[in-house]
């Protein structure tokens, strides 16, 4: 890849990847792929590839992390070693550490954990390929495997980012982008609630820019929100058919 | 009832959607908001009178009293037994629920029902706080034999049995298999020979996958036939 420099990234409006400055990456998501798992998507955000898996909710194990009250949230965002340019070392690292917890925080409002007490449910993310704003791909991803998976939630969860690029606001910033531009602010939003559950920031905005920001990733959570449920919608429709065929019979067992 | 609902009988809803406003309750899987009822799972919407609730397409097993569940012995403990009902929580079998007579000090619970054995149970007691509670007492009950154990969705339990049991007892009467099925989802298959066996267990696994298929009854008979070549 050429050097880039800052300048690149802007020319007449157009970034280097060819999107304006509010345009998402192309988003294509994906429900139910694992076989093991209780709940699966994967999900690609641009050049971002990632899998995410769900189990539970589940006995917890060790018995010490279970709440006597509601179920254990675990989360774990891992990039696998082939995912970045450079080798990346398999093992946690700080900032992989930091974003399960963020991507933990940002999921729990939305889980009904307290239907299941002293349980764990446990959210793999997978990285395969990362080019920017996994985080909030991860989530994106996580909330439709929570979905499959048949846990209870008071929502989806839906994130994007918005960042600043040669002095211009700029939705979802690609890695080049991230790494050239002056902010990038993640965000993670419910919007049956209307509630950001994850909002960060490195670099600078003003308040303008801020505010600005703010509203632009909300109005595009909400666009990325409507492609979940149809992903959702997709995988369930033809099932929906079989409780047609069934007449709502309820459960019994043969003995 | 002039008051606003958002979805139709059997519409597919995501967690979030907004299903009612006004005077509805919110039954299985829906929740309430202030004044709005809204979706908690994936499914499809079932109205009853003022009661909107969404019938789950996936899901693990939940324990509810009354239900008759196949599960997996644990451990033997002091007065009863460890049982793994494939439900987020390990099930308890206390041996004054069982038929066996003495005392429970008096015994070595593992010569009754030791680790790894079946059983056929019935939830008495189960309400989140504590580990649900089995009983071995009732028509039917006690330790399940089978050659086979075959793990399904427990939602698609409903399927497997059939209107008036009408898939099940079609693949019994084609395989002369003798099948046993849990609400958690475990159903036990054994045949007098090998082969009957595995058709069973392959047409159990094929109304798993193509539970949403209309006249599966009919091609899982045909496809049963042909297998044991009748």
């Amino acid at each position: 890849m050429p050097q880039l420099s800052p300048e690149d990234l802007l020319r007449d409006g157009i970034r280097v990847d060819g999107r304006r400055w509010n345009d998402l990456r192309p988003i294509r998501m994906e429900v139910g792929v694992l076989d093991k798992a209780d709940g699966s998507a994967y999900i690609e955000h641009g050049k971002n590839k990632i899998l995410v898996a769900v189990y539970g909710p589940r006995e917890a194990h060790p018995k010490h992390i279970a709440l006597p009250d509601r179920a254990t949230i675990k989360c774990r965002y891992h990039m696998a070693p082939f995912s970045v340019e450079e080798r990346k070392s398999p093992a946690p690292s700080r900032r992989e550490i930091e974003i399960s917890k963020v991507i933990r925080e940002a999921l729990e409002p939305a889980i009904l954990s307290e239907y299941y007490p002293r349980t764990s449910i446990d959210i793999f993310i997978e990285v395969l390929q990362s080019d920017g704003g996994s985080r909030c791909a991860g989530i994106n991803g996580a909330s439709l495997a929570l979905a499959d998976a048949g846990i209870p939630m008071r929502d989806l969860v839906a994130a994007c980012a918005v960042g600043k690029i040669a002095g211009q606001l700029a939705l979802d910033l690609s890695d080049a982008e991230d790494k050239l531009g002056e902010a990038d602010m993640p965000v993670a939003y419910m919007p049956t609630y209307d509630s950001v559950t994850l909002l960060q920031m490195d670099g600078s905005f003003t308040h303008d820019e801020f505010a600005a920001g703010l509203e632009l990733a909300v109005e595009n959570c909400k666009k990325i929100y409507q492609m979940q449920k149809d992903a959702l919608r997709k995988q369930y429709i033809e099932a929906g058919k079989e409780a047609v065929a069934e007449g709502g019979a309820g459960p019994k067992a043969v003995i | 009832m002039g008051v606003p609902l958002f979805v139709n009988r059997r519409d597919v809803v995501t967690p979030g959607d907004l299903l009612a406003e006004g005077e509805f309750q919110p039954g299985e899987n829906a929740l309430r908001e202030g004044n709005r009822i809204y979706a908690s799972k994936v499914g499809l919407v079932d109205v009853e009178g003022d009661r909107i609730s969404v019938v789950p397409l996936k899901g693990c097993y939940f324990p509810k009293p009354g239900d008759l569940v196949i599960g997996r012995i644990v451990e033997a403990g002091l007065t009863g037994w460890e049982v793994d009902i494939f439900a987020p929580y390990p099930a308890l079998l206390p041996m004054s629920e069982t038929y066996t007579r003495g005392h429970a000090s008096k015994t070595d619970l593992s010569t009754i029902f030791s680790t790894g054995d079946l059983v056929m149970a019935k939830v008495i007691a189960f309400d989140r706080t504590r580990d649900p509670l089995l009983t071995l007492k009732g028509p039917g009950l006690g330790k399940a034999f089978g050659n086979r154990l075959v793990r399904i969705s427990p939602i698609k339990i409903p399927r497997l049995i059939g209107r008036k049991g009408s898939m099940i007892n079609m693949l019994k009467r084609e395989t002369g298999c003798r099948i046993t099925v849990g609400q958690n989802g475990i159903v036990l298959v054994s045949g007098r020979d090998d082969k009957s066996e595995r058709v069973a267990v392959e047409a159990i696994y094929r109304i798993e996958r193509e539970a949403h298929t209309q006249g599966l009854t009919d091609g899982i008979e045909e496809m049963m036939r042909r297998e044991l070549g009748r």
